[in-house]
């Protein structure tokens, strides 16, 4: 066997062509990585426009906007409220110019308590919601459901404080009460503030869904929320936290006292853990590895003709009867090409994501943060992708054995359905050919975090893919698998 | 010149392939066009697709198609050694790529009004089922996108037949023509910056020649259809005058 693959990295390394291709298809990557494409955000164009966000408690950028209306707790204490009613306004549809009525489906309001009143700090919250019902939520991130409960229908919820403990409870009446859950902030400090909240996050919704045309809108929304029965009755104040967030800030941030311990409460913002896509702001790290669809239909190109060539030179008789078993033949094709474009993507990508971020800040663009994990997992999954695809593209050369017609439905097969869902494909289709294609593997490149409890498009344009990076992987080693053993058999039983 | 035409219209006419995949343009073309119609839907009642664009979006697959055909018309020769014959016989080495540009024009313009004569008959009573804007004949915008689109096919096989007579290897050949025309609308799709977006798109063979199928929102496009279209025959002539130069010059 290692004589195999030395006899076949002799064959590869001593084509110039090949060498040649496989450089210019990294420095492909690279360059579209370092290309100044995108400018600005916020808003504004050029450096100095970068979007500041602030940073959860457990390292995430987050969204921290609401209205809180709240007094200072020293020690342990608990607060009881019932949401008597949620109304709320969404962005105008496509067609019209005026706010339509509803409820965000995620819109909040609730009772929660917090590490002072900076944005990012930490908390805990119990909320009745415009459609997932109660849920109680803390840092940011974490998120458990309490009961449903029809939407709109009034819910009696209270929240106490024990030292670090947060325990959450609901009740239908205000007699029989159920614990949502209990959860820890770590580092609490003896005072914090606790009161009532509201807040309605950005919306964004599909305006038509078709091929070659996707259309989405949205905006700022906004809820409003009366709480009665608040207890224990004291001076609460009202403060907006995050600022003017967006255009309804300064109108709707408010809140009334209509009565004894009743409440009228206007808010909008969201509690939650940043994202991109429609109804998020920014780039990704991701973003900076678009070349690797050029990198990839090089490496897909020189691996096909590594085989093909064979066959046209009538070299493979002479391969074949050197090594007679043919299967390993093919097996040390695949390692040698695999790894070779594994080097290439490993290396290209390296050099992207570290330098091509440099860039974008530069130009003023916001960058999702990501670990060094994430980081390390684009890195190494961006060679695993072009590594396994140039297998694949080795076992389909072996089958079909004509160049034109193997390169060909090489790249259709590993090209096409990305630019297909990239480009054309309507949402759900493009979602669709993501989970059984073999470009299913470009969700190892994806450093974005889908929230379940974030509402947005999670689109695959925007860097969101339908399958975890390992389930990615490995629908496009399946396809590298079948293609080769495919081709194994077929070897084995023609003649050369 | 007639000897020469004559003797490329009986190698293409006499090559196995050729008629499948004249066939596979028309089927290809057809079948992406009515499923991309199927397929769409519309909410909120008054949906702003373009038609014409839709009801052709096959284009973009039968182009590959096209595309390998041409690249075989000339990549087929240098994989047999066919070529040193060719070249013999018609020692004017210009005159042979004229000949062959001439004959693959002329299979593609047929291959491609029946596709583009079918994917609109096809997708007729599609846009009527899903509620879509109907495409009328006697409107000068479809009579431009149908048109445009045999063009479209057509210029697009010459800008294959141009690289692959550079680069002498079908495969090589048919990977390149692929990867220059799917490159930039992935990338114009892929950078967010609206400047940039409109700057691929205006460059790129595809992005630019796919402008004449637009019936909507001309004064929105990066690039006038026409002009667009103008640009795909710039890299087409581009393409073929580099073959050609490569192909008088080299070694046979």
């Amino acid at each position: 066997m290692r004589a195999l693959i030395q006899a076949e990295w002799t064959k590869f390394r001593t084509v110039p062509g090949w060498v040649i291709g496989m450089a210019i298809g990294g420095v492909l990557i690279v360059a579209f990585g370092l290309l100044p494409g995108i400018q600005g955000s916020c808003g504004q164009p050029g450096s100095g426009s970068e979007c500041v966000l602030p940073v959860g408690p457990e390292g995430q950028e987050v969204s921290d906007g609401f209205m809180f209306v709240h007094r200072p707790l020293s020690g342990d204490g608990s607060i009881t409220a019932r949401v008597a009613s949620m109304t709320g306004m969404l962005p105008p549809g496509p067609n019209d110019d005026k706010m339509r009525e509803g409820v965000a489906p995620w819109a909040k309001a609730g009772l929660l308590i917090k590490d002072g009143t900076t944005q990012g700090s930490a908390y805990a919250a119990v909320m009745l919601t415009g459609a997932h019902g109660v849920r109680l939520q803390h840092n940011f991130v974490h998120d458990k459901a309490g009961k449903p409960g029809p939407p709109g229908s009034a819910r009696w919820l209270r929240l106490t404080r024990t030292k670090e403990k947060i325990t959450a409870e609901e009740s239908a009446d205000g007699t029989t009460w159920t614990t949502v859950g209990t959860v820890t902030l770590a580092g609490l400090p003896q005072t914090v503030q606790i009161g009532l909240f509201v807040t309605s996050p950005q919306h964004a919704e599909g305006a038509n869904e078709s091929l070659g045309s996707f259309g989405s809108y949205g905006g700022p929304t906004m809820a409003t929320a009366v709480f009665d029965h608040v207890t224990p009755v004291g001076s609460l104040t009202g403060t907006r936290i995050g600022g003017p967030a967006n255009k309804y800030a300064d109108e709707l941030g408010g809140f009334e006292e209509t009565g004894e311990g009743v409440f009228t409460i206007t808010g909008t913002g969201d509690i939650a853990p940043a994202v991109g896509g429609p109804a998020g702001i920014g780039a990704s790290i991701s973003d900076t590895l678009l070349g690797t669809f050029a990198g990839l239909i090089m490496v897909v190109v020189i691996s096909t003709m590594f085989v093909t060539a064979e066959y046209r030179r009538g070299m493979m008789r002479t391969t074949l009867a050197a090594s007679p078993r043919r299967g390993r033949v093919l097996v040390a094709k695949a390692a040698v090409v695999g790894a070779v474009s594994f080097v290439v993507g490993v290396l290209a990508a390296a050099v992207v994501i570290t330098l091509g971020q440099k860039v974008l800040r530069d130009n003023g663009a916001y960058v999702h943060l990501a670990s060094t994990a994430t980081e390390l997992r684009v890195i190494v999954g961006t060679g695993v992708l072009l590594g396994v695809t140039a297998m694949l593209a080795v076992g389909l050369g072996a089958l079909l054995r004509r160049g034109t017609t193997a390169v060909t439905v090489a790249i259709v097969t590993t090209a096409l359905p990305y630019l297909l869902v990239m480009s054309v494909l309507p949402p759900t289709a493009g979602q669709w050919l993501l989970r059984i294609a073999p470009a299913a593997a470009f969700s190892m490149q994806q450093s974005l975090v889908e929230y379940e409890q974030v509402a947005n498009l999670y689109l695959p344009v925007d860097g969101y893919f339908p399958l975890s990076p390992l389930a990615g992987g490995a629908v496009l080693a399946g396809w590298a698998v079948a293609a080769l053993v495919a081709a194994a058999c077929f070897l084995r039983r023609r003649d050369a | 010149m007639i000897g020469a035409l004559r003797s490329e219209w009986t190698k293409l006419r006499t090559s196995p392939g050729t008629i499948w995949l004249l066939l596979a343009v028309v089927v290809a073309t057809v079948a992406v066009s009515a499923a991309a119609v199927a397929g769409t839907t519309c909410r909120w009642g008054g949906c702003d697709v373009d038609p014409a664009r839709l009801a052709l979006t096959g284009v973009q697959l039968g182009q590959a198609v096209a595309a390998i055909l041409a690249v075989l018309v000339i990549g087929g020769e240098y994989g047999t050694g066919m070529h040193r014959i060719t070249l013999t016989a018609v020692p004017r080495r210009g005159v042979v790529l004229v000949a062959k540009a001439v004959v693959v024009s002329a299979v593609i313009v047929a291959a491609s009004a029946a596709a583009v004569a079918g994917s609109l008959l096809a997708t007729r009573p599609l846009l009527r089922r899903n509620g879509l804007p109907a495409l009328s004949m006697d409107d000068g915008g479809a009579v431009r996108a149908a048109v445009g689109s045999v063009l479209y096919l057509t210029l697009v096989a010459l800008l294959a037949l141009g690289v692959a007579t550079a680069v002498r290897h079908s495969a090589a050949a048919i990977g390149a023509v692929l990867g220059l025309l799917y490159l930039f609308p992935i990338m114009a799709q892929a950078v967010s910056d609206e400047k940039w977006q409109r700057y691929l798109t205006k460059l790129g063979p595809m992005t630019a020649g796919l402008t004449i199928q637009a019936t909507k929102h001309l004064t929105e496009l990066p690039i006038a259809p026409w002009k667009g279209l103008g640009v795909l025959a710039v890299w087409s002539v581009g393409c073929l005058l580099a073959g050609g130069a490569l192909l008088v010059r080299r070694d046979a």
